[in-house]
């Protein structure tokens, strides 16, 4: 199966191994991966900031560089979240637009959902402490968020989980926001920073050794002030964390194509 | 007039396309034991469940609890509890005109229709109280409710209003607990302007 | 005014905004407590939702049915376009009856209209009688919080104030000791009062009653000794049967306070005997923000002030950041909606984390419509120029790839050359508390053309 691969702006120019890894996972797993070099941006800056119509040419711009792709994979909830949710204010009721934002994944729900991944082979021998980004938490639904009330689940802490000696910090707020929030972190910056530093906060006293996400943008803030405060704490993609994992074992003891590719069958 | 007509007119000139009323009947929570329910759940909010078999028994309690026995000014609506022990004086509500001149009732022993488990809560009315004030203004509270008048949930309480013309009185409330407020530092106090205490005693017979 | 700015003085005091967020993040947690006690909660959360958008649907029948309901249980209906006429209506039943003191629990609408200046002004006494807004009253300040009004005083806060306009014991900062003196003081003012005024948790169409819902018993005292009751609601506190209840009474004090029901669930059906009830309605804006369809749902909301509670920014920044009488995410909807040039950065003052719409018991999109007002906001200019050009900026290099790359790896050459001051100084927000990114030699497009370009040449052996 050939994917798409989005990558998000700042991870293209700023944490480039990311992207590696993201490559490295979807390989591992049978896949065919391709990124069209001509993409930049979702546009999500100019959204949230409610310039929607400095937004709109790069949402399609995404529309003309994906549009071929019948999966689309990124390593960012909130880029997904952008394109998924978001991009209904640009499609203009052009069906194929529509139907790509729906074929547009989370690195962590394509596992789940259209892999139907349910173990990441290798291990990882860290206390890991993951940060549930926000709008892959509510608005891509990755987990139930702790203000709603069913059944629990969670696409990335189960992956996560599936990795041998790898433990998982308990927090005390399981999933509130870490003040990123794009220009919100430039804007409000004050308030931004408490929030940012509460998170930390958080995971020191739960012992986090790496703190993960599945986004890269909540990660650059965090380590803002982990970095600026030297605190004994790494921050890594979960893109990063699974490829680490996977890496510590043959290609033979893990899921090989062949087994990916029967599960793609299965779905369809 | 004008400025009905204007604001009806201003939200009809919306014309906003109408969206279907759901049905309330959804599918609620029920327990096995709503007695326990009620009652873990009115201690949680500071008050206390006494059952007891018959109005006699309501008697020999309430002598027993400091807030009746020190009480000062004591009134009662509950027929068939008017032969309460000596002791403190007794106000006769009807025979009151003004609600203010029930400043001093320190006990007060009053009616409700049936409880709800789910949250503790009482429905009382002003039907046989002649002044609702007295709910409120007495320091101390007794509720006296028939033993299994109680439903499971709200919906089952407002279907129970429903049937028995529960809100026809010009007054009616869910009760549940003692008066109480935490909006100093979240601290919760209990006794806030209403009542200090409040005791729910499930009756068996009505008879003494 | 600007959020940011208030938000930066109130975070500056690290120690007492820290206890502000502790402090209503324990009130999430009874919420959370309470609601995950339900398995029908999402149920709950929808039917009541779906109840509140009928009614807005259909609200000026609703209306109308609930006057005529209300006037057959001899109840005096007005109608208030705006907060002026609806403090006219106000002062002058107050004036018909005579009245000098006047007894008032909590309303939102009646601080939304700034009602009790205008009744000062007039030279009545309007006390406040919720313990929470008798606080912030003899401060002299707004709530902080439509449902906790004084959650940004701390209990010596509290005993100063008491000391000084109710003579208690300076140093004595019990919050059992403080409460006990409020209610002796607040007794008196129940007491004394010739007129009770309350507002409305909610009013039923089909029966022409209203509900007020308290802890302390301050509405029902209030109205219970006077013989003018005068309730004052805004039209979109309507539902349409008394059975719709059983949803409202069942989310409000659980997703306010973590609580199964207020106290007191008052049902008002008409006067106190050989007294008088007065109901006004008011519109102030309302029907404006009906007619908004992107803003429509705001008008479920019940002022339970869970999105309060919950929202990240607000816990930090404190309700008085706002400078609005409805704090918080939903009152960053509704006062940009009714004034977007004066609090046009409320919708900003958000990381658009989601939790207020998932927290929310009437289902309103809380985050989406703040994103949507950020539009309406760029759209009417009203966005500084300086935020405007920048985003345009950025959208003109993102449309070219080839820009994109030329300016990046620009960025990441020059960025790890300049020494440290040039980086980190007053023009440069993100790098006051944080370290800036890595700026890497090579980015990912780069180093997956190598690779790729690798595996080619590996090809062949």
């Amino acid at each position: 199966m050939k994917v798409g691969l989005f990558v998000p702006c700042y991870i293209d120019q700023l944490y480039p191994d990311v992207g590696l890894a993201t490559v490295n996972v979807l390989e591992r797993f049978g896949m065919e991966v391709d990124f069209p070099a001509t993409q930049t941006c979702c546009g999500q800056p100019m959204a949230n900031t409610g310039c929607n119509d400095d937004a709109r040419p790069l949402a399609q711009k995404f529309f003309k560089v994906f549009h071929l792709y019948d999966h689309v994979v990124c390593p960012s909830g909130s880029c997904v979240a952008m394109v998924r949710q978001h991009y209904t204010h640009y499609t203009h009721g052009n069906a194929e637009f529509e139907s790509l934002t729906q074929r547009t994944f989370e690195l962590c729900e394509f596992l789940a959902d259209v892999l139907k991944v349910e173990k990441i082979h290798g291990t990882f021998s860290h206390r890991v402490g993951l940060h549930q980004s926000c709008h892959g938490l509510r608005e891509l639904r990755l987990a139930r968020s702790s203000e709603t009330v069913g059944n629990s689940y969670s696409k990335v802490r189960q992956l996560l989980e599936s990795i041998e000696a790898i433990k998982l910090s308990d927090l005390q707020r399981t999933d509130e926001c870490c003040g990123f929030g794009g220009t919100f972190a430039i804007n409000e910056e004050s308030v931004s920073c408490m929030m940012g530093q509460d998170r930390v906060a958080d995971h020191e006293q739960a012992g986090t050794e790496v703190l993960t996400a599945v986004d890269m943008s909540c990660l650059m803030h965090l380590d803002g002030f982990i970095r600026r405060q030297d605190k004994p704490i790494r921050v890594m993609h979960v893109a990063e964390i699974f490829d680490a994992a996977l890496s510590s074992c043959s290609e033979a003891d893990t899921v090989r194509s062949e087994d990916a590719l029967t599960a793609t069958e299965r779905t369809s | 007039m004008s400025s009905r007509n204007d604001i009806l007119q201003a939200i009809r000139d919306q014309a906003i396309p109408e969206r279907p009323l759901p049905s309330v009947d959804i599918d609620a929570i029920i327990f096995d034991d709503p007695i326990t329910q009620f009652q873990t759940v009115l201690e949680s909010v500071g008050g206390q469940l006494i059952q007891v078999e018959s109005h006699a028994e309501v008697t020999s309690h309430l002598t027993g609890f400091p807030p009746y026995r020190n009480a000062q000014q004591v009134c009662c609506a509950v027929a068939g509890l008017d032969n309460l022990p000596d002791g403190p004086n007794f106000v006769q509500l009807d025979a009151i005109d003004d609600p203010h001149d029930l400043k001093a009732i320190d006990y007060a022993i009053l009616p409700g229709h049936f409880a709800v488990a789910e949250n503790a809560a009482i429905w009382v009315t002003d039907e046989a109280v002649a002044h609702r004030a007295i709910y409120f203004l007495t320091q101390h509270l007794a509720i006296i409710v028939p033993a299994g008048e109680i439903v499971n949930n709200m919906h089952e309480a407002y279907r129970k209003l429903a049937t028995k013309g529960g809100l026809d009185q010009h007054f009616g409330a869910f009760i549940s607990g003692p008066s109480k407020t935490a909006d100093i530092e979240q601290s919760l106090v209990i006794g806030a302007h209403g009542a200090r205490s409040l005791s729910v005693f499930f009756v068996q017979s009505q008879a003494m | 005014m600007n959020h940011a700015t208030q938000a930066t003085a109130f975070v500056a005091n690290d120690e007492r905004a820290h206890w502000h967020d502790s402090a209503l993040w324990f009130v999430r947690s009874k919420r959370d407590k309470c609601a995950h006690a339900l398995p029908e909660w999402e149920d709950l959360r929808a039917a009541a939702s779906e109840v509140k958008m009928h009614t807005i649907s259909r609200l000026a029948k609703y209306l109308e049915q609930f006057e005529v309901n209300a006037k057959k249980l001899g109840v005096h209906v007005h109608w208030a376009k705006d907060g002026a006429e609806h403090n006219k209506i106000v002062h002058g039943i107050l004036q018909k009856h005579d009245v000098k003191k006047v007894v008032k629990s909590k309303s939102m609408l009646t601080e939304e209209c700034h009602l009790n200046p205008c009744l000062e002004k007039h030279g009545y006494e309007v006390v406040d009688t919720d313990l929470g807004e008798r606080i912030v009253q003899l401060r002299e300040e707004p709530p902080s919080h439509i449902v906790l009004p004084a959650i940004h005083l701390k209990k010596q806060d509290v005993s100063t104030l008491f000391e000084k306009h109710l003579g208690t014991e300076a140093g004595n900062n019990d919050p059992q000791y403080l409460t006990e003196a409020a209610r002796g003081h607040l007794r008196d003012k129940f007491l004394g009062a010739d007129a009770g005024i309350t507002g409305v948790n909610f009013a039923i169409a089909e029966t022409g009653g209203f509900v007020v819902c308290t802890n302390e018993g301050n509405a029902d005292l209030g109205v219970s000794l006077p013989k003018l009751h005068i309730a004052c609601m805004g039209i979109e506190k309507l539902i349409p049967r008394a059975s719709d209840l059983s949803l409202f009474l069942r989310l409000l004090a659980r997703s306010a306070t973590g609580q199964p029901i207020t106290t007191y669930s008052s049902h008002f059906h008409g006067p106190i005997a050989g007294g008088e009830l007065h109901i006004v309605l008011v519109d102030n804006g309302r029907t404006e923000i009906l007619g908004r369809e992107e803003f429509r749902r705001s008008l479920n909301c019940i002022r339970c002030g869970a999105c309060m509670n919950t929202c990240p920014v607000y816990r930090r920044s404190g309700g008085h950041s706002y400078e609005t009488t409805v704090p918080g995410p939903i009152g960053s909807i509704l006062a940009p909606a009714r004034d977007a040039n004066e609090f046009y950065s409320l919708p900003y003052a958000c990381s658009l984390c989601g939790s207020c719409t998932d927290v929310c018991p009437v289902k309103i999109d809380l985050h989406n419509q703040l994103l949507t007002m950020r539009g309406k906001i760029a759209e009417k200019k009203i966005l500084p120029w300086s935020k405007r050009i920048q985003m345009r900026l950025t959208s003109s290099v993102m449309k070219r790839t080839w820009l994109f790359r030329w300016a990046g790896g620009i960025a990441r050459w020059i960025m790890p050359k300049l020494p440290r001051f040039l980086v980190y100084n007053r023009f440069n927000p993100w790098g006051k508390q944080r370290e800036m990114p890595p700026f890497p030699k090579k980015s990912f497009r780069q180093l997956y053309a190598d690779r790729k370009r690798n595996r080619q040449e590996d090809k062949p052996k």
